[in-house]
Parts: C-alpha cells; structure tokens; sequence
C-alpha cells in the first residue's frame, strides 16, 4: 500500500499528493486503488464544489443583484425601500457568508467583516436602516455581486465541465452517440467520420480529463481568492473588529481582578487582620496577669503563638495565590517544577524557554498550568501527567496531558473557564481535547515576547 | 556557638540575634543581602548559618543559591535556611549533595523558640531537618500507591517524623510511646520499604529523604 500524505501548498489551493514507499505485496490493483483514492477522489470533489459555486453564484448573486437596486429605487420613490433595503441585505449577507464557507474548500479564510448589530433595531427602524448603510461592508458585498457572479460562474463551470467532458470522452460515449444519431463529435474531431477519429476519443478524453482534474483545484482556488478582494474584511474593519474585542477582554479582565481584590480583602479581613486583634488581645491581658496569676499568663501566651501561626499559614496561602514566590524565583520552568512536586501524582516536566516572559504573562501561564494539573489530579483518576512548554516562532505553547479517563468539559469547569478568559486578556488560547476514556491534553498558547535569560529582579521583600 | 545570620529585614535579624543570644549562641556577623554572605561564611566557617532564601539586591533565591555555592566549596558547612514559604524543589536542591548539616524550615518555626533552638544545634551537628510541610508533602505524593500505602498509620507518623530529623526520644515524647516502641516502628518501616536499617541518627534522616524524594 501507498501511503498518502497531505500537503496544503503555500498560497494555493490544498491538493493531496503521493509519498512514501511502495509496499512490495500490495500490487497494481492496490497501487492503483491508492492513487484513485489520494489524487483523483478529492480533484474530482473538487470539480463538483465548482458547479455548486457556479450555480450559487449565477442563480442567487443576480437575483439578490436585481432586488437590491430596486429596493435602492424604492427609497426615493414610495419610501418602501426604507424597510425592504435592510431584509434584502439581510439576504446578501447570508448569500455572503455561504461563499465564505465556500472559499474554506480551498483553505482561502475570510473572516465576516460586518459590524455588530445594535441593540433594538428591527427591520423598518431608522437606526437599522443607518446601521446596514454605514457600514462599507454592505457596500462592498453589492459590488461584489455582479463580478462575484461572474467570476463564480466562469471559474465554477470550467472546474465542473472539462473534468465531465474528459470523463464523456474516457467512456467513449461520443462514440456510441455518433453511431446512433450519424452526427456528433468529441473535440478535434466534429463529425465522428472515420474509425480513427473515433479510435482517437479515447486518449483525448484521458488529455482532457487529466488536466480538468487537475486544474479544478486551482480553478476553484482563484475564485475564492477573488471573493476575498470583496468579502474579506477591509484593514480598517479587521482593527474595528481588534478594538471590539480588546474591549471584552478587558473588561472581563477587569472583572476577574475586581472580583479577586475582594476576595483578598475579605480573606485579609476575615484571616489574618481578625487573628492579629486576639493576638494583641491575648497578649495584651497576659500582660496584665503576669504579675497576678503567671499559670494563665502562660496559657494566653501560648494561645496567643498559635494564633500567629495560624495568621502566617492564611497570609502564606493568600501570597501564593496572587504570585507565588516560587514564580518570582524561579520563573516558569522552576515554578512548574515545584508545582509538579506538590502534586500528588508523577508529572513529567519538559519545560524549554530561552528567556523569560514578561511577568503577567508567566503568572497567566502558570495559574494555567496548575489549574490543569489540579483538574487532572481531582478528576482524571490519571497515575501519569506531563507538561510541555516550549517557545516557538513568538508563542509561548503549553501542553499538559494526562493518561486519565477523559470527558473533561471546559464548558462546565470554572476553573478552565477562569484560565480561558485570563489568556484571551494576552490574546492566548486554550483548546482541551479530552474525548471518553482518556487521554486528557489541554494545549494553551501566548503570543509573548521573552526577555534575555538573565532577568531583571522583581521586586519584594524577604 | 558560632553563627552567621544573613537576613534583609532588620526586624527579623535583630529578633533572631536576640533569641540565639538568649540560649548562649554567638552571633559572629549578621548580613543583610545575597553578596555579602559568601565572604562571611568563608572567612568564619561558623557553627551554622541561619540564611532567609529571599534576598536583596534580587530578592528571589539568592540565600539558597548562596548556601548551595558555599557548601560547595566547603563541603558540609552546616546551614538551616529559612523562607516564609517551602517548595519541595529547594529542599531536593539542598539535600542533594547528601552531606546532611543542611536545616529548611518556614519562618513561622522560630516562634516554637526552643525547638528552633534544638534544630540549629541539629543542623551545627551535621544533622538534617526539614519542615513538616515540605515532609507532608513527601508522603503524599504516593499516598496510597506502593509501597508507603503498605505502611500503617502509626508507621507512617513515625516515618514522617523521621524525615523531619527527630530522634527516637522526640518521636517518642511526641508520640506518647516508648523510646522501644519507637525502634520497634522504624524496624518495621525499613523492612516494609527494602532500606538497610541505620543506627546513625543523621544517616537514617537522609536515607529516609532521598528515598521518598526518590518516590
């Protein structure tokens, strides 16, 4: 057996190509099992994918065309248009966005350029109306739909039609038709007069539907480019779109850390600020008895000790939640060290950084790593974990993995929804693979930028 | 006794040269940053150093990485290091060259004032002391796994006790049993674990800490 291997070409349509050895059992038939499978299955897919385009593009874009200009028409004329312009836009977007999905056959991404909706706007209102006509993308989707028709159309026949064509001359049907009707031909030849005319159908049809096959992939390719020069999202939507969604990070940013400033107040107030006022209490009564009655002056003294050690225990939990000293000792690969030590079950730790990160950026990344070891821990039922960090091309990669029971659901834990919303605020992304019966692998990633290994000091006491 | 202290709050130095002069201990210089401590264990070789890991000028692990710097060069020179917090990765780091003399403990300790007492003699004797909580989490990392979960509970206190470098009278006022009994459990937890028994006190603390390191 072959055996194939997928290779997506810089810039231009994916196609699959053939490597690696032959195997010496497998024999013409498998052989040639192989190449129809790995070359001719996904070009012909392909071709197909090209008339759908072209029907799409030739039926909907002109209709949508036409409706489009008269509701423009409407609005000077009877004013309907006021109302009928946004619910025929409405329908362009739709038209729209199924080309976008279209342009992902060939791995060409267009992302929605269209601003958000505003609240309480329905079809008819003035601010729905200003809404879709102030926003340049509309504009450029009605401009796209005359040459997007076009081009979808030419480009999406040519892929379909010069595969079938060469397959009609590959069954010989030209032939069989010419016997029956006298008059019709296949491609140089029109009539089918002579036997060696007809003799030639064969291999022109393997010519024409070698290259229709491979050409369809480009073919379609070229299409979605094009489409993009319209339906893509202009310099200035993609820094809008930026902006929008800086905002949400930041404010659930500001969130997360308004909501942890209270927790540490209220973990100070109720912690170790009311056990410092018994103590002083303690000691300050043991100062009275002293002199009267030394037996419970010594019993207050030694309450008062253990009061103290309690307090130090709360404010040492409290330190470590907010940055653990080991983080600002010791950077990440120390940090995950000692977190892998204090978890109670074998962690493999692979951790590889030329430099160090910036700080908030380490401290996202390993309350991120200790809460996904803590997940393993508490719900994997998991004897091994490992975690991997690497820096690779400006992205700090982690991966922690366990050889647990899987079925872990970022949706339903908080915890890795906490880690989630803290790397968007760094535009980081968490992705959690876990199907049922194991393993468990979250793969986290921060674009960062890492400073020499010799690091500057953090500040902070002894 | 002889001591070099090396602590940046003046608060806690002058707290700790207090106490230890209180039991008789000489303090022969007490630092205040990373730089300076090295040059002052050498040229003292004092009994014991008593070193804050966090110090200045960059306040991460600066004591730690001195003292490991300074047994180095002179080889089983007693140090006990002190931290508001203990991570299991420093306590492996120091015991890794496996001379003993070597004290880590939180800084809560101090105020048990005659136990610290006794841990920096321990230490200035070449033996080993450890925090519970750095010993606490040593056991339960395997827990229930093979082999410590063959262990019995009262076993298992007298093993932990054990890595924190108490003796057999410790263990045993601690425990309320006789200094007997006591023998009789690490007997047993030798044999359970496949560890060739010891009668060296400071020996048995490191056999037991690299072994469950080792876990």
């Amino acid at each position: 057996m072959t055996q194939g291997c997928h290779v997506a070409s810089h810039g231009g349509p994916s196609t699959t190509v053939l490597a690696g050895p032959v195997d010496h059992n497998g024999g013409v038939k498998s052989q040639l099992w192989a190449v129809a499978r790995d070359m001719i299955r996904p070009r012909f897919v392909r071709a197909l994918q090209g008339l759908v385009i072209a029907l799409f593009s030739l039926t909907a874009n002109i209709a949508l065309f036409a409706l489009a200009v008269a509701s423009l028409a409407l609005i000077p004329v009877v004013g309907l248009g006021f109302a009928m312009f946004p619910a025929v836009m409405e329908a362009v977007r739709w038209r729209a966005e199924i080309q976008r999905r279209f342009a992902r056959w060939s791995d060409v991404d267009i992302p929605s350029p269209y601003r958000p909706p505003p609240h309480d706007a329905p079809i008819g209102s003035w601010r729905r109306f200003r809404w879709v006509a102030s926003d340049p993308a509309t504009w450029r989707d009605l401009a796209w739909l005359i040459p997007g028709a076009i081009s979808g159309g030419v480009l999406g026949l040519v892929a379909f039609s010069i595969p079938v064509y060469g397959l009609e001359g590959v069954l010989l049907v030209p032939v069989l038709v010419a016997l029956l009707t006298d008059w019709y031909g296949y491609g140089l030849f029109w009539p089918l007069d002579t036997v060696g005319e007809a003799l030639l159908v064969l291999p022109q049809g393997v010519i024409l539907l070698s290259l229709g096959l491979s050409a369809a992939p480009w073919l379609v390719w070229l299409n979605a480019e094009f489409d993009r020069l319209f339906l893509g999202p202009t310099q200035t939507a993609q820094l809008r779109q930026r902006v929008e969604r800086l905002t949400v990070t930041r404010a659930d940013i500001f969130d997360a850390q308004a909501a942890e400033l209270r927790r540490i107040e209220r973990d100070l107030h109720d912690g170790a600020q009311a056990r410092l006022v018994s103590l002083s209490m303690n000691i300050g009564l043991a100062e009275e008895l002293l002199r009267r009655d030394p037996a419970a002056a010594e019993q207050l003294l030694a309450e008062a000790r253990e009061s103290s050690g309690h307090a130090l225990t709360e404010l040492r939990s409290l330190v470590r939640g907010i940055h653990p000293p080991v983080l600002a000792e010791r950077g990440l690969e120390g940090a995950v060290q000692a977190l892998a030590l204090a978890t109670p079950m074998k962690v493999d730790v692979d951790v590889a950084l030329p430099g160090r990160p910036e700080t908030p950026v380490e401290s996202a990344a390993y309350f991120a790593v200790a809460e996904a070891l803590a997940n393993a821990a508490k719900h994997s039922g998991a004897r091994v974990a490992w975690v991997k960090m690497a820096y690779h091309a400006g992205k700090l990669r982690t991966t922690v993995g366990d050889n647990g029971s899987g079925g872990a659901d970022p949706a339903r834990g908080s915890g890795l929804r906490g880690i989630e919303r803290r790397l968007a605020a760094f535009d980081g992304t968490m992705v959690v693979s876990s199907p049922p019966g194991g393993p468990t692998v979250v793969t986290m990633e921060l674009p960062c930028v890492l400073s020499s290994p010799k690091t500057s000091p953090s500040s902070g006491t002894g | 006794m002889r001591v070099v202290i090396a602590e940046d709050l003046a608060l806690l130095r002058d707290g700790l040269t207090r106490l230890l002069k209180a039991f008789d201990i000489e303090v022969v210089e007490a630092v205040d940053n990373g730089p300076a401590l090295l040059p002052a264990l050498v040229n003292h070789k004092p009994d014991v150093a008593v070193v804050d890991v966090r110090l200045p000028p960059t306040f991460t692990d600066e004591g730690l990485q001195a003292a490991i710097a300074v047994r180095a060069q002179v080889p089983g020179l007693p140090i006990l290091v002190l931290s508001q917090h203990v991570e299991q990765l420093y306590a492996r780091e120091l015991l890794s060259d496996r001379r003993g003399g070597v004290g880590y403990l939180l800084k809560d300790r101090v105020s048990n004032v005659g136990q610290f007492i006794d841990a920096v003699r321990q230490v200035a004797a070449g033996g080993t002391v450890m925090d519970p909580e750095v010993v606490a989490q040593l056991l339960a990392r395997r827990a229930t796994g093979e082999p410590l979960g063959a262990l019995t509970a009262r076993e298992r206190e007298v093993l932990g006790l054990m890595a924190e470098g108490r003796s057999n009278a410790a263990i045993a006022g601690r425990l309320f049993i006789t200094e007997k009994a006591v023998s009789k459990h690490i007997n047993n937890i030798f044999a359970k674990l496949g560890m060739p028994p010891s009668d060296d006190d400071n020996r048995r603390v490191l056999a037991v800490l690299t072994y469950l390191n080792a876990l």
